[in-house]
Formats: C-alpha cells, structure tokens, sequence
C-alpha cells in the first residue's frame, strides 16, 4: 500500500502505540485483499461488545488500546451482553455485569459513544448514498450497503476500532464500484409480508445463493423493518454484505445479471419449517435486529392491559435511545405492566442466556438460527402476532 | 524442503506440524480453554492445536474468531505459528493482534502432520524437516 507521510508516521509508532497497532492491523488486511491506498471514511460502528465474547483478555486488549487510542471519526457500538441500566431485572450475573461495565467504559475512554445497538442508522449513525464507513454488525453492514447506499466491507471488531483510530480504511471489497455490481437476478413469486417473511426470505437466498451478490425481483414495498428483518436473516445465512432490490435499494445497477433463479411459494414454507421445532416455548424474543419505535408502540399496544405467561420470559430488545422516548410515550409502562420486558443495549444473540431456556418463539429467522446454534435452544419462527398470542397464552 | 509464502505477522519458531485440509472457524469451532477443535465433523476434530504449527487452508466463520486466537495467545492455548493457503481477515486479525507468527500463500498440501516446521514468518519462509 501506498502510504502518506502522516499514514507512514501513524504506522511508526509517532502517535502512540494504540495508532501503530491500528496501523499493522489495516495495513495487512490492505496488502492481503490488494488496496493500494487508505480512503477517509465518515462512521464507524464496532462489533465485540459483549463480554460473553470478549472474555478477559478481549477485554485487557480493549484497555491497552484505550490507553493512548482515540477515536477520529464518530464511532458507535453493537449491543452489549445485557442492559447496562436494568440488568438485574434479566437475571445478570453481578460478575458479569461488571466486566460488561468495564468493556463499554474502554470503549468510552476511546471516544466511542456507547450506543449499543446493531441499528445505528436509527440512531443517529446514519451515512447517506456512496460514503465509505467501517462497520461491523452483520446486519448493519448489509443494510447499510445495499439499503443505503454507502460502502462498507464487514469489519471484525478490532479492524473497526483501527480504521476508527485511524480515520481511514484501506480501499478494497465493497469500497469500490466494480465489486458492487449484481451477479444474478432472483425473481420472488410469492407475496412477502412481515418481519418473519422477510427473514424467511433472507434464509432461503443465503442459503441457497452465499455470498453471491442478487439483484432481488418481485417485492413492490418493504417497511424499514422488513428490511432490517431481511438483511439480518440474509446477512446471518449467506454471509452476504450487499444485494439489489429492484425499486428499492439506490445503487446503480449496469447490467441485470442473465442467470435467474426463482424463490417459489414452496421455497417459503420450507424455511419456516426448517426453523418451526416440535417444542415448547417458554422464551419469546421479539427486536432482532434491535426493535424501531414503531415496532415497540405496535407491541406495546397489542400487550396493553393483558398479562404474559408467568411461565415464559418475554423479551424485547432495542436500543436505549428509543426505550427513552417508549417511556416517555408510556409504551414502556404497558409492556412491562404485561410482564414482558424491554431490554436495551443488549440482544438475545450475545447476552449470556446459554442453557436459561428450552423452545424460543422469535420473528427474526437471525435470533432462530443463533438460538439454537450458539444457545441450544428449540426455535419456532413466527409473526410478531404469533409470538405475541405464544406470550398470553 | 523450503517453501516461501508471504508475511501475515512476523516471528521465528519451530515446532511439530498440526495439518488440515478444512478451514478453520476459531469462534464455535475451537475450544478456546482447551485448545481442542471441538466442529463436528471437522478433520481435526477431538485434536489440541496448542503449542502445534497449525497447517490448514484458510480461516472461516465470525468475525469473533479473531478474539478467539487472542485469548489463547494470551493463555498459552494458542498454537507456536500458522500456515495457511490462503489468509483472510479473522485469522490475521488474531495473529496481529495475539503476536502469532504467521504465513500465508503457502502450498499446504506439501505438508504432513506431525513433521518439524521451522518457520521464519517475517521472511514468509517455512522449512520441512
């Protein structure tokens, strides 16, 4: 890579150790992937929050890296292990709540603002069409290439924090025009609807398709919150960083790619069914990704004066920003009266719930796969309706 | 036999070789307490890569995996050096940032478990026997 004066002192060590080792980590990702320069990026959102990944010496490195590391563009974070407000009321343990504290007080002491939430584009990390970020979050990285527009490849946590550190990203990926353009065309048959559909939908191509970058047919509208719903699901299955909707997504497209495949009613029912075990609830997730707050005010008024199983543990995940307007709207007050709970900062794929519960009823296909992947439990994908009527009952 | 590869992160080692033809997803498929490839199905399955020269294609899965290579680094889990065909983001992350020599571009299949590497990883040069 070619490097400018300022870039050459960064990487020798004359702005303190926490820029050098920033420096190594892009520079070698730079010269493995073939960028020849770094780009100025505007944002940066970093993932490795939760101390149930991080563990101590994940967490010791954040700390050295906070001794003279300052952050050089805005820069937020992905959802920690629990709400760093309520956490007792999830059942945290007091060890670990401690530990949480002391990653988000690294994070902070960098300059990061603690925004812990893998939807930082409703919160105020929001770049427009074409600009360069560093980001994360799987979801947040699909969503916010092909939503958005702007350019990101999916960083690991510690790539964020260096081109955070640094300002900059080496140009490679996703950053640049040609590795954006489409590589074949799906044409949806079936009506899609809902955050469960979407996600369903994001399993079917991930699967079937990887990292192969569509151009998506045959879907007229979609919410924020089926897209957010389907960049999750898609992201998580295929490992996909970018994909097209026709009408939808603002990139420019050269040439619709010839070779087609179809997503079939058939194929529809059959991801729902891979993700729908013959089990028992008695956890229902509702907010992967983090709930906006119009899912939270539609929920809050379904639960308005009813009361959830005492026997299911009803969690709904979101960030603090808008768990503070839900209060002020009462929204709030008429989940928690229910039973259900808000959880901020936090999200049931990272908080430490290993083994807590058996069947988990959630309408993010993303929450399914991790549940049973990483917590053991029984999944059930289902509409927001569902796991609703699955909580009263 | 002297193989040349390219530099990932610098170092000078010798140790026994661990090789695999299935890459690796450190996060979920390495049991970072014990060092032991715990993935179901994978080759190396039931195996410690501690303290070995791990010899495998390319790295895979989350990005965590990168914290994953760090915390065994730093507990003495780790293994001495890694040789892979091909390196990506989450294996040299790790090896940056857990200061595990490290190689890449070198023709793995030449390799055979348990023969002695010595691996100079800042000249990208490893030795076979």
């Amino acid at each position: 890579m070619e490097l400018t004066p300022e870039e050459q002192e960064m990487a020798e060590g004359k702005y303190g150790k926490a820029t050098q080792k920033a420096m190594e980590i892009l520079i070698t990702l730079g010269d493995i992937y073939g960028a020849k320069r770094f780009i100025d990026i505007t944002s940066v959102q970093i993932a490795g929050v939760s101390y149930a990944n991080l563990n101590e010496p994940g967490l010791e490195w954040l700390a050295e890296m906070a001794k003279d590391g300052k952050v050089r563009v805005f820069t937020t974070l992905n959802p920690a292990g629990m709400d760093l407000e309520e956490w007792r009321k999830l059942a945290i343990s007091e060890e670990f709540a401690k530990n949480q504290q002391r990653v988000v007080e690294a994070f902070g002491a960098m300059g990061v603002i603690t925004t812990c939430s893998c939807t930082p584009y409703l919160y105020g990390n929001l770049p427009h069409y074409g600009q360069h970020i560093a980001w994360s979050e799987s979801s947040a990285v699909c969503y916010a290439n092909s939503v958005l527009g702007a350019r990101t490849n999916r960083e690991g946590g510690p790539s964020a924090l260096s081109a955070a550190l640094i300002g900059k990203t080496p140009e490679y990926g996703f950053h640049l025009e040609e590795n954006r353009q489409p590589e074949i065309k799906v044409v949806v048959k079936p009506k899609v609807e809902g955050t469960f559909q979407f996600g369903a939908l994001g399993k079917v191509l991930g699967d079937r398709l990887g990292k192969k970058i569509s151009y998506i047919t045959g879907i007229p509208k979609a919410s924020v919150e089926e897209l957010k719903s389907f960049c999750a699901s898609y992201a998580t299955y295929g490992g996909v960083a970018l994909f097209h909707m026709e009408g939808i997504t603002p990139d420019r497209v050269e040439a619709i790619p010839s070779e087609t495949t179809e997503v079939t009613e058939e194929d529809m029912k059959k991801a729902i069914a891979d993700l729908n075990e013959d089990t028992e609830i008695d956890f229902i997730s509702l907010g992967c990704p983090h709930a906006s707050l119009a899912e939270l005010e539609y929920i809050a008024k379904q639960l308005e004066g009813k009361k959830v199983n005492p026997k299911k543990e009803t969690w709904i995940t979101t960030a603090r920003p808008t768990k503070q307007i839900a209060d002020r709207m009462g929204f709030t007050k008429m989940i928690e009266d229910s039973g259900a709970k808000i959880a901020a900062d936090t999200c049931c794929v990272v908080a430490p719930i290993k083994g807590r519960f058996h069947g988990l009823a959630s309408d993010s296909a993303k929450m399914c796969y991790y549940g049973s992947g990483r917590n053991k439990f029984s999944v059930k994908l289902m509409s927001v309706d569902e796991c609703i009527e699955e909580a009263l009952r | 036999m002297k193989l040349t590869g390219r530099r990932i992160f610098q170092g000078k080692v010798e140790g026994e070789a661990l090789v695999t033809k299935d890459g690796i997803s450190f996060y979920g498929g390495v049991d970072p307490d014990t060092g032991i490839v715990v993935e179901k199905g994978h080759e190396l399955e039931g195996k410690s890569i501690t303290d070995k020269i791990l010899v495998f294609p390319t790295g895979k899965g989350s990005t965590v995996g990168s914290y994953v290579i760090y915390q065994m680094a730093k507990t003495g889990k780790g293994p001495m050096a890694l040789i892979l065909q091909e390196c990506e983001a989450i294996v040299a992350v790790g090896c940056i940032i857990g200061e595990i020599p490290c190689v890449d571009q070198i023709d793995t299949t030449k390799i055979t478990t348990g023969s002695t590497l010595t691996v100079d990883a800042g000249a990208g040069v490893v030795e076979v026997g």
